[in-house]
């Protein structure tokens, strides 16, 4: 198998899923002539056209706007959208058009839009490049929400998101997209949606067991807790979610109830996060299994911040100090 | 649809329109030229910083220079600017002073945004120059709005809003020019049409042959003016400010001009563009131009430009020694401050943790 960054991944798959249905098509800003600023794009344009793989102007909400008319009308679009900071021109489009249209049409019509966004901080981008907004599309009926945080899952959930009949929120954890690599299976490749990975799994319930949930950029923040957490002869199980709507409940409520305690991290604001619904949909299903209050390790309640981003987002300290303060319970 | 590109100036810095020439006093000429040679000079070193790592991120506006001052010199320092990421320059020549330039290019304990924003995110409430945001167009109605507040409130101040070609294409650029022109707000939107949106060329970007144009369908007036010309940028902009003031309402200026740069320090064009279309521009540079038309006047000349660039080296020398001494970072509870005016209890709370945390681990 070749080894890839996540770039590299997102690429493989939409050249995969071209070459494979004619009627995925790409759009949106840069994507084409220059292959997207990140270069996720790169080479789209050449192989399939530039009707295929469409530079659009500057207007997010045309672009998600016109992926649904393409998308009612059979195609297969997948919007990019530069960075998630630049995706609320189209929350109209996305929230009240994208995500009702199946509902709302008596299921006559479907608009299975995929829109990629890069999302998340540590890349030094200040406030309108850093931002995680996948809570508001996941509090939106309609809309399934992809988050992956290894190259081999971006390419299958990226295939999985379209090829299914639903509009998909795939959110690209952008701190990440080079730096971690993998192998990914060549050619067609399809990571179900709605399954979350066991990246590590716990012995069993101990005055010491705990579970870990996190997708994206802080899948690989929480990795390093563990390793530092398992010298520490803590028994750690990591999740990542991988999809966050629908998600992985049963995986989720069974580790808790093997490990007596969760740790939800993720770099987004904590108020309303969705943290705050993994914590109220877990202890409605195992709250006498807990042995201590479920802990959320979150972004602040603040503005994405440039200067003390490092300050703000989740590291390993945090997610050792929750750790440290569920098992002392 | 035919706008005739105004110019006061020929490339060579002669007067191709006398009628048109604004009566600038000679300081403020001088000071044009000024700032438009300190801010390619600026651009030059930040750039190079920002490949040092000094600063996190910089962009220039290379090529584009007249278009920071020229629109100026009709304003008033009651009338307020509304600008995108590459006018850093505009505030600058409105007297915004570069140690504080500085400061937030470095976002260090002295920068004014407190290490919030992305370096050239500035900020000047005493110059009338709001809070700049990364994300394209949305400061256009701000500027409707404000210039309707002026009106209002009986007073005659207008409001400049800068954005580029990209721009135009905005949800939030078209809403504009329909609620300023049914309004009749005081409002000059400066398009700087520098041909290019990261890798997207104009043409792609529209399927008018101008921007200006666009002005048509929303019953207001439109001026494509040659962007690279500082004399024409203040003669157009001063005509769409007196209309404002007496009340006839908002004008858009078409700034045709070549963004001769990277889109930012995190673009490399040569990806996208052939390396010869920012040569071409060279000739049509706006400071040669301008230079020329000042040494012609007798206001300038190449002793002055080489003291006065002298002058920039060493107060940019110094100012970048005592900046780099002050505190690299804002406090931690800056992060929790303006959030809000006053700060509730959950912000209160996250900061004693994160305080705790950074105590324990990070001392
Ligand atoms: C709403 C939004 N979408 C996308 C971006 C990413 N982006 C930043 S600058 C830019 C191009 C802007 O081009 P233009 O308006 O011509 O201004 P210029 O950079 O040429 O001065 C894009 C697409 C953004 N900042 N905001
Ligand atoms: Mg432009």
């Amino acid at each position: 198998m070749p080894e890839m960054n996540i770039i590299q991944a997102v690429n493989d798959c939409l050249k995969v899923e071209m070459r494979r249905d004619s009627r995925v098509v790409v759009l949106g800003e840069d994507v084409g002539r220059f292959g997207g600023v990140f270069r996720a794009t790169v080479g789209l344009q050449e192989e399939f056209g530039p009707d295929r793989c469409i530079d659009t102007p500057l207007a997010e909400n045309g672009i998600v706007g016109c992926a649904i008319g393409m998308a009612l009308y059979g195609l297969r679009p997948v919007a990019e959208i530069q960075f998630a900071d630049y995706v609320y021109p189209a929350y109209d489009q996305i929230v009240n058009e994208l995500a009702k249209m199946r509902y709302r049409s008596g299921g006559e019509y479907q608009a299975p839009v995929v829109i990629r966004m890069p999302a998340g901080g540590g890349i030094k981008g200040g406030h309108y490049h850093s931002q995680s907004p996948e809570t508001i599309f996941i509090h939106t009926p309609g809309l399934k929400v992809v988050y992956p945080s290894n190259p081999a899952d971006t390419k299958g959930l990226l295939a999985a998101a379209i090829r299914g009949d639903d509009p998909v929120i795939f959110m690209e954890p952008k701190r990440h997209y080079r730096t971690a690599r993998g192998e990914v299976p060549e050619g067609e490749y399809l990571v179900p949606l709605g399954k979350a990975a066991v990246l590590h799994e716990a012995a069993g319930r101990s005055a010491r067991s705990v579970t870990i949930l996190a997708w994206g950029a802080m899948v690989h923040t929480a990795l390093e807790a563990v390793e530092k957490g398992i010298g520490q002869g803590y028994d750690i199980e990591l999740i990542d979610l991988r999809t966050l709507l629908p998600f992985d409940i049963e995986t989720i409520v069974a580790s808790v109830k093997k490990t007596g305690r969760a740790i939800v991290v993720h770099e987004a604001p904590r108020t309303c996060g969705f943290g705050a619904e993994l914590a109220a949909s877990i202890q409605e299903r195992a709250l006498l299994h807990l042995e201590a209050p479920i802990l959320r390790v979150t972004g602040f309640d603040t503005p994405f911040p440039y200067a003390l981003e490092m300050e703000y987002l989740p590291n390993r300290e945090r997610i050792l100090d929750a750790i440290e303060r569920v098992t002392n319970g | 649809m035919k706008f005739e590109l105004i110019r006061v100036l020929d490339d060579a810095g002669c007067v191709l329109h006398p009628e048109w020439e604004p009566a600038i006093p000679a300081v403020e000429l001088r000071h044009i030229l000024q700032t438009m040679v300190q801010n390619s000079l600026l651009d030059e070193k930040l750039m190079r910083f920002q490949r040092q790592g000094r600063i996190g991120f910089y962009l220039t506006a290379w090529g584009e220079e007249a278009t920071l001052v020229g629109p100026l010199w009709a304003l008033r320092p009651s009338d307020w600017i509304f600008s995108c990421y590459r006018e850093a320059g505009a505030a600058l020549h409105r007297g915004y002073p570069l140690r504080t330039l500085l400061c937030q290019l470095y976002c260090n304990a002295e920068d004014p945004v407190r290490g919030r924003q992305l370096p050239v995110h500035h900020t000047a409430r005493e110059l009338n120059f709001v809070s700049v945001s990364s994300v394209v167009g949305t400061q256009i109605p701000h500027a409707v709005g404000m210039a309707m507040a002026a009106k209002l409130s009986g007073r005659d101040d207008v409001s400049l809003v800068y954005f580029g070609d990209g721009a135009t294409s905005t949800g939030d650029f078209h809403v504009s020019c329909n609620i300023a022109a049914v309004r009749k707000a005081p409002c000059l939107f400066f398009c700087r049409n520098n041909g290019w949106a990261i890798s997207t060329p104009r043409s792609v970007q529209t399927a008018t042959p101008t921007l200006a144009q666009k002005a048509v369908a929303y019953g207001m007036p439109a001026v494509l003016v040659d962007g690279n010309d500082v004399l024409a940028l203040a003669h157009v902009t001063a005509g769409a400010a007196a209309r404002a003031r007496r009340g006839e309402g908002p004008t858009l200026i078409e700034a045709l001009t070549y963004r001769r740069g990277a889109h930012t320090s995190s673009d490399d064009p040569t990806a996208y563009r052939d390396p010869d279309e920012p040569r071409e521009w060279e000739c049509r540079d706006p400071i040669r131009r301008f230079r020329a038309y000042l040494e012609g006047k007798g206001l300038w000349n190449a002793d002055e430009e080489r003291a006065f660039v002298q002058r920039c080296e060493q107060e940019f020398a110094a100012l970048v020694a005592e900046v780099e001494s002050l505190p690299s970072k804002s406090p931690l509870a800056t992060m929790f401050d303006d959030v809000y005016a006053e700060r509730p209890w959950h912000l209160d709370e996250q900061f004693v943790e994160l305080d705790r945390e950074v105590r324990r681990h990070r001392a």
